[in-house]
């Protein structure tokens, strides 16, 4: 009855968070999911709670040759491949005149270069499957900037703008490209990002719908991009945000 | 089961094309829907094929009263109303800036635009005492990008996205969320009135990425989703359909 039947789905930076709600909701939906993380013990966890259509990897998204691993070991255990959630990022918030090529290039690696390989190593798994689904995480700051984030903002700018390349280049094999871009949303990186509970319940309840966003609610449109209800979309940014980005009011 | 069970919506242009594949769909999983448009005929077949879950309504979305009596009429009939689709359209055939006449414009502005305003006006109380609800106006890649001889169509476009955001900023403290559809090359009738023939669209789409013209049913699943509260973090934003279209520009052959 699911939306998400005969789907084989690989989650990058899914041992919690959104990767780890997306992971969850795919396989309720009738995926079968690949959950990779560099957080060995939390993602095998959630790949033992989810039971036998979930498998763990070992996946460090700037390693080229981990990548080339965990598609062939999707493929020889789900049989195939054909979706593909970008979602393993860090978030760093430093001033550009504070920020060392060091720090600005770790971002990069992770955020940018992991969704190139990840994109890259999938197109051939995805070909042979007849089509298939690559939803890249972006983020708001891929569509507008955040004091303090220059290498993150720079980086999720890049994936908005690859996922529209990749849309044209592997549309002819039926291959979809979309980026999600995410909001406040209530995980842990949110305390990466500096902030304690009171804060982020302070600044989002300012945004239009009021509050800060669930992990779940990014599966969800995850899960909607992964399934053929979403066959004409590709190369498209698809936000949920609670409105932060619609606009600016001069009531209050 | 389905994920619009609960939901009761409110589609114009409904009875062809994208509203009726709407229409359709949305009963299929599980809403009751309240279709309207002008050609009643049309529209009162769909709506008796689709069954009791759908009934049928003139509205000419122009027409202030006809908003309120319809609005009233869905609350009536089903309950409530916790989902508009602002579908109805039109276009017109390709004239230049400088060609087009005032009352041309208009026309397009009056229907497109001034439509899809006084629809979000008008379902926000009833939304209000649904305790939320999910308005999804339909634009166009001509509410993003240009389109050569459709002043006024992309005029009334790119208004109906600005709108979008208004009025997700206000409605948002009513658990209303807003948000735009754009639609690429789609197969329905509307592609007639820019005189484009079935062969012609097919091959006018060859060159996008997905190498297709795009279906009625394909934006219906994107309209479900946005009316389901799987979208319940999305609003004031643009959601494309469009086959890749308006992803860029290729320097290949």
């Amino acid at each position: 009855m699911s939306n998400l039947q005969g789907k084989v789905a690989l989650i990058t930076g899914a041992a919690r968070g959104q990767g780890a709600a997306e992971a969850r909701l795919f396989a309720e939906r009738g995926a079968k999911v690949v959950i990779t993380d560099v957080l060995d013990q939390e993602g095998k966890q959630v790949a033992a709670d989810i039971g036998d259509a979930a498998l763990y990897i070992h996946l460090d998204v700037t390693d080229e040759n981990s990548w080339a691993a965990a598609v062939k070991e999707t493929v020889a255990h789900f049989g195939k491949l054909n979706v593909l959630v970008n979602n393993a990022g860090i978030v760093q918030v430093k001033a550009l005149v504070d920020t060392s090529v060091a720090d600005y290039m770790k971002v990069i690696e992770i955020n940018q270069l992991g969704v190139f390989l990840g994109m890259r190593s999938v197109a051939g798994a995805m070909k042979e499957a007849g089509s298939g689904s690559i939803i890249n995480i972006s983020s708001i700051d891929g569509l507008i900037g955040m004091s303090g984030g220059s290498a993150y903002c720079a980086s999720k700018f890049a994936v908005r703008g690859m996922t529209k390349v990749a849309a044209m280049e592997l549309g002819p094999d039926n291959i979809r490209v979309n980026s999600i871009h995410p909001g406040g949303i209530h995980t842990p990186m949110i305390t990466q990002a500096g902030m304690d509970e009171s804060v982020m319940t302070d600044i989002f309840s300012k945004v239009p719908l009021g509050r800060v966003g669930q992990p779940e609610e990014m599966a969800t449109l995850a899960a909607y991009l992964a399934s053929d209800d979403s066959s004409y979309s590709t190369g498209s940014e698809f936000i949920a945000d609670g409105g932060l980005t619609s606009g600016f009011s001069l009531e209050h | 089961m389905g994920s619009l069970d609960g939901k009761v919506a409110l589609i114009t242009g409904a009875a062809r094309g994208q509203g009726a594949a709407e229409a359709r769909l949305f009963v299929e999983r599980g809403a009751k829907v309240m279709m309207t448009d002008v050609l009643d005929d049309e529209g009162a077949q769909v709506a008796a094929q689709i069954g009791d879950n759908a009934a049928y309504m003139h509205l000419d979305v122009t027409s202030e009263q006809g908003w309120k009596d319809v609005v009233a009429a869905t609350v009536a009939k089903f309950g409530k109303l916790n989902v508009l689709i602002n579908n109805a359209g039109i276009i017109t055939p390709a004239q230049e800036v400088h060609e087009t006449s005032l009352e041309d414009y208009r026309k397009v502005i009056d229907i497109n635009q001034i439509g899809v305003f006084l629809g979000m006006r008008e379902v926000v109380e009833p939304m209000k005492k649904a305790s939320g609800g999910s308005i999804i106006n339909i634009s166009s890649i001509d509410g993003l990008t240009g389109m050569y001889g459709a002043s006024a169509y992309c005029a009334s476009k790119f208004a109906v996205r600005g709108m979008t955001k208004v009025a997700a900023l206000e409605l948002g403290k009513y658990g209303i969320r807003v948000n735009s559809l754009h639609p690429g090359g789609v197969k329905t009738k509307i592609l007639d009135d820019i005189n484009l023939s079935e062969e012609e669209a097919e091959e006018a789409f060859k060159a996008s990425p997905l190498g297709r013209i795009g279906k009625s049913e394909e934006m219906a699943t994107l309209a479900a989703y946005l009316a389901s509260d799987d979208a319940s973090y999305s609003t004031g934003s643009e959601f494309v359909a469009d086959g890749g279209l308006t992803a860029g520009f290729s320097l290949e052959g």
